[in-house]
């Protein structure tokens, strides 16, 4: 548990990388106070914590993205400035970013070439090398395809090959299995960890805790901005590690939840569901069909991009459908009722972005509860805003879903990830809706917030109303949902109870291995 | 034949202008900066030349002040937008209200004033072949020197490395800083060339065009260059195409009335030029995969390192 003096490096090599006492003070909060790492060659290290524990800001300072405010770097045992992103990648560290940062319009040889300080992504002797890498490490990328056009999976290829053409000796990856699948981040690990045999280091940044024991040869971990604990993951285990990031027990999402199959009218019925995608590089639906029945959890699985925005426009009504009775909800036929109307029948809706779609970022937590709650709260009377009545209910929600926050005047944007998604999950689930539909509801969410917002879920459909969860993340689905149906290329499959089917045989699924319903 | 070459001589001189400026204008959009200040440098350029080339007869010298008025116009503009962070639609158009008064103070003592025009160049044997020889051989200097620069602004966005730089740079600003490269930098010299070429267009219509000074005699060129940069879905050819479609309308509609035909209203046909090229750039460019492959993503977005 001591952080100075990691157990299991030889003491005689240097380390690869050293950082002494990394402070770094934004106004209003003390990002990384006196933090010190140090990362051996050959070693996939770990970094874990809560979100605004301090982890992005750490990794910027050492890719140069940031200064800090005190502390020294040291790299193979040279004390070092990192003033900027090129001078961490003249040391000889990469980045694959949590956000990819590819350029879409551009080719891939050009996202290269932008990374790599030479030429165009024309030049062929670039091409010929980015195909011999790929090849090399099984990443199978066509460098001359434009990046808009690629998978999430086949994006992250890019960035990882962009990576290694650098040559890097300590790469830097941020939740980089977080849009995978499980047989994409099974390639991936075998990739890293091919990696690390060459004797490279790896800082690895992840959420996913049964990945870090799987993955990792040891973690540090962040809470507050300092480092609480040092430890090798392979003998904790995912709990242990989760309250070492929360600073106390673990308390995840009560299991054991019965299986919903009764009979009986659908609360939701898509029968036939057809939708153009409404951007060229969206993914349009084909014949999609699912029930929903009151108190059970649906999930719908996929891959990012495999046709989840327009299902979830369709099924918010932020996008019509084509025809009325494609969409049913209680026995009415609802395809052409809009947002508004779907939300005024009981229908709730939690969008993935959560700033800007889920919540104005500049308006502050009252508005941002207006917003979406004036018509099932009754917040408006005679076109004025009850202004009494909306702040209780914003306190309500803050207080019922333990919202870290500085009050019901705090704008959107100052809370962090997992406060915000409570926030607005809390505001959708008080509306008490008859149907809540919620996309990527933990997605870069910290373990607490995300327990505690699964829970929410669960305990809404036992109190009988009927849940959608579009989620990537399978681990979820299988903890709260009732049965589980994956999305691909704009199709759905039949949909499985989770108590009858496996992560692995949903993981295949979400390759695309089943035929479409007819 | 007689009448056509005169026509063709008049349709580039009426396109010359917008030809800058939209190319200009190009370049500052495609590294994500909207400058909405197109007319106001105009003038500044199209006064600065003006006044430079009466006073000392230099016109080398004068088309040079054109594009440095411009570019200092532009300067202003960038250090508003790019170093304080203020709005850019705003900026820009406070820009064009700017130029419009500078341009009518400064100009003041010099309406009326005449001035010989840009001397075309006449190279003997080539400029004497019938039609083709005045058109392509007999222009002057600035015409010519559009379509270099169009040339070489196209080379330079597809081909050079500092073009790709660019072009990421409007693209995402945030991931081509986290690569390390210096974004307000590089925006700061595309808008600085952006009002150079607005800068040019304008010495263009107060030095041959119209060799004269006039308040407000871009006549909302500027605005029609914008207009041109998205409906040419920032493609050069396609700038080069909707310039020379407006300017052959202009004058057409010009002809038309000067025919006399009264069955039309010339207030349409004064409208014909803006509605028809319009419509032709529309109808060429409707595809929304090729709009969304070239638009610059990050237009007129506020860009700060940390945010």
């Amino acid at each position: 548990m001591n952080s100075d003096t990691p157990s299991t490096v030889p003491q005689d090599t240097p380390p690869r990388l050293r950082l002494r006492e990394i402070t770094k003070r934004f106004p209003g909060c003390l990002a990384n106070d006196a933090v010190s790492l140090d990362l051996a060659p050959g070693e996939i290290h770990a970094l874990l914590g809560e979100n605004g524990a301090g982890k992005s800001t750490l990794v910027k300072i050492l890719y140069g993205v940031q200064g800090a405010d005190s502390g020294t770097i040291e790299w193979e045992g040279q004390k070092v400035d990192i003033p900027s992103p090129s001078a961490a990648r003249a040391l000889g560290i990469g980045m694959v970013f949590q956000h990819f940062s590819l350029f879409e319009t551009l080719s891939v040889a050009d996202n290269v070439a932008l990374a790599m300080q030479r030429g165009t992504g024309r030049d062929p002797a670039l091409l010929a090398e980015i195909e011999k890498l790929s090849a090399d490490y099984g990443l199978a990328l066509d460098p001359t395809r434009s990046v808009h056009e690629l998978s999430v999976g086949e994006r992250q290829r890019v960035e990882i090959v962009r990576c290694l053409m650098q040559n890097p000796s300590l790469i830097v990856m941020d939740e980089p299995t977080s849009v995978l699948t499980p047989s994409e981040v099974e390639k991936l690990f075998t990739v890293l960890r091919r990696l690390r045999d060459e004797g490279r280091t790896i800082l690895y940044i992840s959420h996913k805790l049964q990945e870090i024991r799987d993955l990792c040869d040891r973690a540090t971990i962040l809470r507050g901005g300092k480092v609480v604990a040092s430890c090798d993951p392979r003998q904790e285990t995912p709990n242990s590690l989760a309250a070492l990031m929360i600073g106390r027990a673990f308390d995840g999402p009560k299991a054991g939840k019965p299986v919903q199959v009764g009979e009986g009218v659908p609360l939701l019925s898509v029968q036939g569901l057809s939708m153009e995608a409404d951007s060229p590089f969206g993914t349009s639906l084909k014949n999609i069909s699912f029930t929903v029945r009151a108190g059970e959890v649906f999930g719908i699985a996929g891959v990012a991009g495999n046709g989840q925005n327009t299902l979830l426009a369709a099924l918010s009504g932020e996008r019509t459908a084509p025809r009325d009775d494609w969409v049913k909800f209680e026995g009415h036929s609802i395809g052409r009722v809009g947002a508004r109307g779907r939300r005024d029948m009981g229908i709730s809706f939690v969008p993935e972005e959560r700033l800007g779609h889920g919540s104005v970022p500049d308006l502050p937590l009252e508005d941002n509860a207006l917003l979406s709650g004036w018509g099932r709260w009754g917040l408006i009377r005679h076109g004025l805003i009850s202004r009494g009545k909306s702040r209780k209910k914003t306190e309500d929600v803050i207080e019922a879903f333990n919202v870290v926050s500085t009050g019901t005047g705090a704008a959107a944007r100052s809370l962090s990830g997992g406060n915000l998604q409570k926030f607005i999950i809390g505001r959708e689930i008080m509306q008490d809706p008859k149907l809540l539909i919620a996309a990527q509801p933990t997605w870069g969410v910290d373990a607490g917030s995300a327990a505690a917002i699964q829970s929410a879920l669960i305990d809404l459909a036992r109190a009988g109303a009927g849940v959608v969860v579009v989620s990537q993340d399978l681990d979820e689905l299988f903890t709260i949902a009732d049965r589980v149906a994956v999305i691909f290329d704009g199709t759905l499959s039949e949909s499985r109870p989770t108590h009858a089917t496996s992560a692995e045989d949903v993981g295949l699924l979400m390759g695309g291995l089943f035929e479409a319903t007819p | 034949m007689d009448i056509l070459a005169p026509i063709l001589i008049s349709i580039i001189a009426a396109s010359t202008p917008l030809l800058f400026a939209a190319i200009g204008e190009l370049v500052v959009e495609k590294s994500g900066v909207l400058n909405l200040g197109v007319e106001g440098m105009m003038l500044g350029g199209a006064v600065i030349a003006f006044i430079i080339s009466v006073e000392t007869g230099n016109s080398a010298l004068a088309i040079v002040a054109g594009a440095a008025m411009g570019a200092m116009m532009a300067g202003l503009f960038a250090v508003l937008t790019l170093g304080l962070l203020a709005n850019q639609v705003a900026t820009g158009l406070a820009l064009t209200l700017f130029g419009i008064g500078l341009s009518a103070l400064l100009g003041q003592g010099y309406v009326g004033t005449p001035l010989t025009a840009l001397p075309k160049l006449n190279i003997p044997g080539l400029t004497d072949i019938p039609v083709l020889g005045p058109v392509v051989f007999g222009q002057d200097v600035l015409v010519y020197l559009s379509f270099v620069v169009t040339g070489l602004v196209a080379w330079f966005l597809y081909r050079t490395r500092a073009g790709l730089v660019l072009r990421s740079v409007g693209e995402n600003p945030h991931a081509a800083h986290a690569i390390g490269f210096p974004v307000i930098r590089i925006r700061l010299f595309a808008v600085l060339f952006g009002g150079a070429m607005a800068g040019l267009g304008g010495a263009y219509l107060s030095l041959s065009y119209t060799p004269m000074w006039a308040e407000e005699m871009s006549a909302g060129r500027g605005w029609i260059a914008l207009a041109l940069v998205v409906f040419a879905t920032w493609r050069p050819g396609r700038v080069v195409l909707g310039a020379y479609l407006f300017g052959g309308l202009t004058l057409a509609q010009l002809h038309l009335q000067g025919m006399g035909s009264s069955a039309i209203p010339s207030q349409f046909l004064n409208m014909v030029p803006y509605i028809a090229t319009i419509v032709v750039l529309v109808l060429i460019s409707r595809d929304a995969t090729r709009i969304r492959m070239n638009a610059p993503a990050s237009i007129g977005k506020v860009f700060h390192p940390d945010g």
